[in-house]
């Protein structure tokens, strides 16, 4: 009989070996082709992003936290002073009543999906998720801003009718993940549950829940960075504001890309009064300095869900 | 403890397909009752109607009688959740729970359904179901750990443990050992015969040997073909059956013909 392969036991042939090369040469490139944005991305925002904090009320170079300390009230100018005190405080509390908003109506949403949800209803909501998911976040704003019109009275932009935008464009990414999550808690351990005489509600709460929360964590943090980013949806909801406010249901607030957009939008700062401290090139490092501390954010978010699954995983070890 | 179960003309059906038909059978108080017959002859579905298990699976639905007592289980205002009490279940795999320690997973019961167990009972619980689970000297300095971290023989004998921690009238058992070596297949034997003494058991087998080694009274299921509902072909006490069964069928699948 002749064997096709005359290689020796042991031995690639050329072809595999090529092969071989190949997709490796081939899956090693497109990592680094992935990460060539995110390395570039982080590059410029580190160097544009640091200047800020280099830049005393003087004009002078010296290391100082201003930036973080001070609102926007009665800058004017060029001058080198003002912070984003009042848009770190309104992103963190628009997104976390966002998080209050979605992350219960989400997750029981998927509880429904997975556990309870039967036949055309479950279709109809599995459908509308779908439809959720893409909707542009700029609609969701204008949703938001029209809703709160209608209730409360013509141009009425509150913290609240932007964490009610937000959670337009959260709630299918939670439902999505934690239906995911809970689809794989393996069925075994619903019919040990009820094998010992639990009730169905307890063995989604102490069972099911309990099972995929280190999942169901992680699905929320990443619903959260989705969102902590939104720029459209606050600007039409929101609006600007350049003094703290930590009222959610009265008044406008700042948020960190919308504070972004702002100092973007201002231009070089026109230097005229030779009395007063100038920096023409303030705004454009504010906005940098900004979105540092906003990726910091985000990055810090991801680190807290990952400490959380880890804490909640089952543990298998022996 | 342990009661006796009489199954008067159960029909199982899956939607509108007749799954098992027409079986009447008793199961006696402190024995064990094995069912025998090849894949897919609905052994185990008729196991599942005996604590309602079935109920599960969408669209499962049982016509007939089943009679734990006297009391029928699918009579007006009995509780699928009461019956499972009294009725217990090990399965084919072992399924402890995760995220729960060895003696939580124990407790399992009592802390998943919210009912309060004082310290001490639950201690004395923990130590009395896994000692009438054989599983107490392997664990004993260890009850803190994940029940995951046992070994397959030892995480069955643990769902053992769970399930007569709150103490049912019945245990059923669906192919207990089938995921289990040979050592821990004879511990599980072992522990059966213990546990007859206070239960009521049944137990479902693809093994002829395990029934004929662990079984009082043996029931043999079998299906015409595929698409036909699964039937109860005879029962008897074990030494009958392996002996002189009174059907072909019976005699052609023990003696290896078939199946």
């Amino acid at each position: 009989m002749a064997i096709a392969d005359s290689t020796t036991l042991g031995q690639l042939s050329t072809g595999r070996r090529f092969k071989n090369g190949t997709a490796t040469a081939l899956v090693y490139s497109a990592f680094g082709v992935a990460l060539i944005p995110l390395v570039w991305l982080s590059f410029t925002v580190i160097t544009k992003g640091y200047k800020r904090f280099f830049l005393d009320a003087n004009g002078e170079h010296n290391f100082n936290l201003d930036f973080l300390q001070q609102s926007m009230r009665g800058v004017v100018g060029g001058s080198p002073t003002g912070g984003i005190l009042h848009a770190i405080w309104g992103t963190l509390l628009i997104t976390a009543a966002t998080a209050i908003i979605s992350v219960p109506i989400g997750i029981m949403t998927a509880v429904y999906l997975v556990e309870y949800g039967r036949g055309r209803l479950k279709r109809a909501v599995t459908f509308f998720v779908d439809v959720m998911t893409g909707i542009p976040s700029i609609v969701a704003g204008l949703f938001a801003y029209a809703l709160a019109s209608i209730i409360i009275g013509p141009g009425t932009k509150t913290g609240f009718t932007g964490a009610v935008a937000l959670s337009v464009l959260m709630i299918p990414v939670v439902v999505r993940a934690s239906e995911e999550m809970l689809r794989l808690v393996p069925n075994e351990l619903r019919e040990a549950a009820y094998a010992l005489g639990v009730p169905k509600w307890l063995t989604v709460t102490k069972v099911v829940l309990r099972t995929a929360i280190a999942g169901l964590a992680t699905g929320v943090t990443l619903a959260i960075s989705r969102v902590i980013g939104e720029t459209a949806p606050l600007l039409v909801a929101v609006g600007f504001a350049d003094s703290m406010n930590f009222n959610l249901f009265e008044g406008r607030m700042m948020t960190l890309p919308v504070y972004i957009v702002s100092e973007w939008k201002k231009g070089p700062a026109v230097c005229n009064d030779p009395t007063a401290v100038c920096v023409p090139e303030i705004t454009e490092y504010r906005a940098w300095a900004a979105a540092l501390v906003l990726i910091l954010i985000v990055m810090t978010l991801n680190l807290v869900a990952r400490l959380i699954s880890r804490a909640f995983a089952p543990k298998a070890g022996r | 403890m342990s009661k006796r179960i009489d199954v008067n003309n159960l029909n199982v059906f899956y939607g509108g397909f007749l799954a098992v038909e027409d079986v009447s059978l008793a199961i006696e108080p402190k024995s064990v009752t094995a069912f025998i017959g090849p894949s897919g002859c609905g052994k185990s579905t008729f196991l599942r109607t005996l604590n309602r298990m079935h109920e599960v699976i969408p669209n499962a639905r049982v016509e007939g009688e089943v009679l734990m007592d006297g009391v029928d289980l699918y009579g007006q205002g009995i509780d699928p959740v009461a019956v499972r009490r009294h009725v217990g279940m090990v399965f084919q795999r072992p399924n402890p729970f995760p995220t729960m320690t060895i003696s939580e997973n124990v407790l399992a019961g009592y802390r998943l359904s919210n009912k309060r167990v004082g310290k001490e009972e639950a201690a004395e619980l923990v130590e009395a179901s896994l000692q009438g689970a054989n599983l107490w000297e392997e664990v004993k300095d260890r009850l803190d750990k994940p029940g995951s971290s046992l070994s397959g023989g030892q995480q069955q004998r643990l769902c053992i443990a769970r399930a007569i921690a709150i103490r049912p009238d019945v245990l059923l058992m669906d192919e207990p050992c089938s995921a289990l070596d040979p050592i821990s297949t004879l511990a599980i034997e072992d522990l059966i015969q213990e546990l007859k003494e206070n239960y009521t058991i049944v137990i479902v087998t693809h093994n002829m040997q395990q029934a004929a080694r662990v079984a009082d009274r043996t029931a043999f299921f079998n299906i015409a073909g595929t698409g036909k509902p699964g039937r109860l072909i005879e029962m008897n006490d074990t030494r009958t059956m392996f002996s002189t069964p009174s059907e072909k069928a019976t005699e052609d699948y023990i003696s290896g013909r078939f199946g």
